[in-house]
């Protein structure tokens, strides 16, 4: 029979998650008939309706191209598209919005990086990444080394899922150009101590680049705070829609850097002879960029702010508390990542089942979660699993969701037995 | 492919276990428990899988599980004979219920067998979209090129 009798000591939220939960209208649909839960945000986050109001306003009432039209709706789409701008400006305490470059998301705006910095780079130099970062995270680098002769060279995790901060210090070296490293793993959930690591890296003078993607949509990245050069993040994954990210990017480095792409919007003055740049952050943005998107960003960050990031922040932990203590109901989980400084992420796997096997069954449930590498292959070899089930929380989560999934994994098991 | 012909041939699925007994077998069931439990018993007649096939030419490239196929051409009878392995149990069931629909048949009955259909009737149709990241998709590809390259070789 189902056992959930493990005492509950998990606090519960002092926010109102049902009130939040009303504000994301997808969340209260039936699938495959059992109502829908959610634990995939690790993935993608769900979007509340402010920000589906934003975008579908942004295009009654205001969309056309952006700083060009000698008009008044390229008036008023410029104003929510730069306002938005700013909007992320504060969000990441940035100290201008010349430092805030749109990009496709997180793996557009690492490889923006990439590129930019690989003039910098010659044979023997070293960019320092770690064993838990998402492929994004290592690719592009990987693919400037190649052109380069650099060399990316990995910092170890512990079993537990820690940076090895042994391995991190004995790495740096004096052929370290740039450390690049995630703030938060997407399949362990391991908070890095990145503001540490960024002082270290100064010291030396290395360019450090952080991977936001999966730290936003749980804390507000102070960047001036952590110190980091660069700093990325997705939009859909804090609540936001789909085909934008945003990079920070020192204004000096980001002056230093050459152009990502060519084509209208980057450049100040082109002809035959000489083409020049357009002036920051216009000079990464070619092309007509993704308006309503952008303005559903700043929606999303908005929502954001009207929320307690403090009680926010607790009731994750309380989710997570809570999935912690029920582990011990489903014989033969275990939990990949069990780090003290946790987002609320739980990839787990369980004794003599698949991790494509639990997703199928778990769906036929209702629950959402995510099974596979997570595009994190080097941390699977590392852990020597083919792929992990993984359960991914947002504050409008619940407390009962968390029970409901661990029900549904007893029944799981029960019928593999 | 060192798996011996007689590995091939004794495979139970599509032989001992037929079409029909599946589709009658589906019909007794009444809730998504009892229809994956009897998937997950399909898959435990997959016949043992050589060791020594397990490499990179007999891999079925899907996204999440490992999924393996070799096949056998009997060139007395005409017929083609297939062997799948996976490390995924609901995989295992599928991949059964693929061998019972298109195991030990003349690669021409085989091409003409609509599995996309037989999936929809099993209501099990999202298993074999290509949305589905389990390699399903590829494993029926797979087996159709070789199926027409067989007939193509034969029919020379």
């Amino acid at each position: 029979m189902t056992d959930l009798s493990v005492a509950n000591t998990a606090k519960r939220p002092t926010f109102d998650v049902e009130a939040i939960r009303r504000d994301f209208p997808i969340l209260s649909q039936q699938v495959n008939g059992k109502p829908l839960v959610y634990l995939d945000n690790g993935a993608s986050a769900q979007k509340p309706e402010a920000v589906l109001d934003a975008m579908d306003r942004y295009y009654r009432e205001m969309h056309s191209n952006v700083h060009r039209g000698a008009h008044t709706l390229g008036d008023r789409a410029t104003a929510a598209f730069e306002g938005a701008r700013e909007t992320v400006r504060r969000f990441l305490n940035a100290e201008s919005t010349r430092e805030i470059i749109w990009t496709r998301g997180t793996t557009e705006a690492i490889n923006l990086v990439a590129n930019g910095l690989a003039p910098r780079l010659k044979a023997g130099d070293e960019i320092l990444v770690s064993y838990m970062e998402h492929h994004a995270n290592i690719v592009p680098w990987q693919m400037i080394a190649e052109r380069t002769g650099a060399k990316v060279v990995p910092v170890q995790v512990t079993p537990e899922g820690e940076l090895d901060l042994e391995s991190f210090t004995s790495l740096l070296n004096d052929r370290t150009r740039i450390l690049a490293i995630t703030h938060v793993s997407n399949v362990l959930g391991t908070v890095n101590p990145v503001a540490a690591l960024m002082e270290q890296a100064k010291a030396r003078g290395i360019i450090t680049l952080v991977d936001g993607a999966q730290a936003a949509p749980h804390y507000q990245p102070d960047v001036r705070a952590l110190g980091c050069d660069f700093y990325a993040f997705s939009s859909h994954k804090l609540f936001g829609p789909t085909g934008i990210g945003v990079l920070y990017g020192k204004a000096q480095l980001l002056e230093e850097m050459p152009p990502y792409q060519g084509g209208g919007e980057m450049i100040e003055r082109v002809s035959f002879e000489r083409t020049t740049w357009n002036t920051l952050p216009y000079k990464f943005e070619a092309g007509t960029p993704a308006i309503a998107e952008a303005v559903g960003l700043g929606a999303a960050i908005d929502y954001l702010n009207g929320l307690d990031r403090y009680a926010m922040e607790a009731a994750e932990s309380a989710l997570l508390e809570r999935a912690n203590q029920l582990v011990e109901t489903v014989p033969g989980m275990e939990i990949i990542g069990t780090a003290k400084q946790k987002v609320p992420v739980m990839s787990f796997k369980i004794a003599g089942l698949h991790p494509s096997d639990i997703g199928t069954l778990l769906d036929q449930q209702g629950i959402a979660i995510r099974t596979g590498h997570h595009c994190a292959m080097p941390l699977m070899d590392f852990y020597g699993v083919p792929g992990t089930a993984r359960a991914s929380f947002a504050f409008y989560n619940t407390l009962d969701e968390v029970e409901s999934l661990f029900t549904a994994l007893q029944k799981v098991q029960r019928l593999f037995a | 492919m060192t798996a011996s012909k007689e590995t091939f041939l004794t495979n139970p699925l599509g032989k001992d276990t037929t079409l029909e007994d599946v589709l009658d077998g589906f019909e007794l069931l009444d809730d998504w428990e009892e229809r994956y439990a009897y998937i997950i018993d399909l898959g435990k007649q997959l016949p043992a899988f050589p060791d020594d096939a397990r490499i990179e030419e007999n891999y079925v490239h899907g996204c999440q599980s490992q999924v393996w196929l070799i096949h056998h051409f009997d060139e007395t009878s005409g017929r083609l004979y297939l062997l799948i392995d996976s490390d995924a149990m609901i995989v295992r069931g599928l991949a059964a219920i693929i061998l019972v629909a298109l195991n030990g048949k003349p690669p021409r009955d085989l091409l003409a067998t609509d599995i996309d259909e037989l999936f929809e009737k099993l209501d099990l149709f999202r298993h074999i979209s290509p949305t589905r990241g389990n390699g399903l998709r590829a494993m029926v590809g797979k087996i159709r090129d070789i199926a027409a390259a067989e007939l193509a070789r034969t029919s020379d």
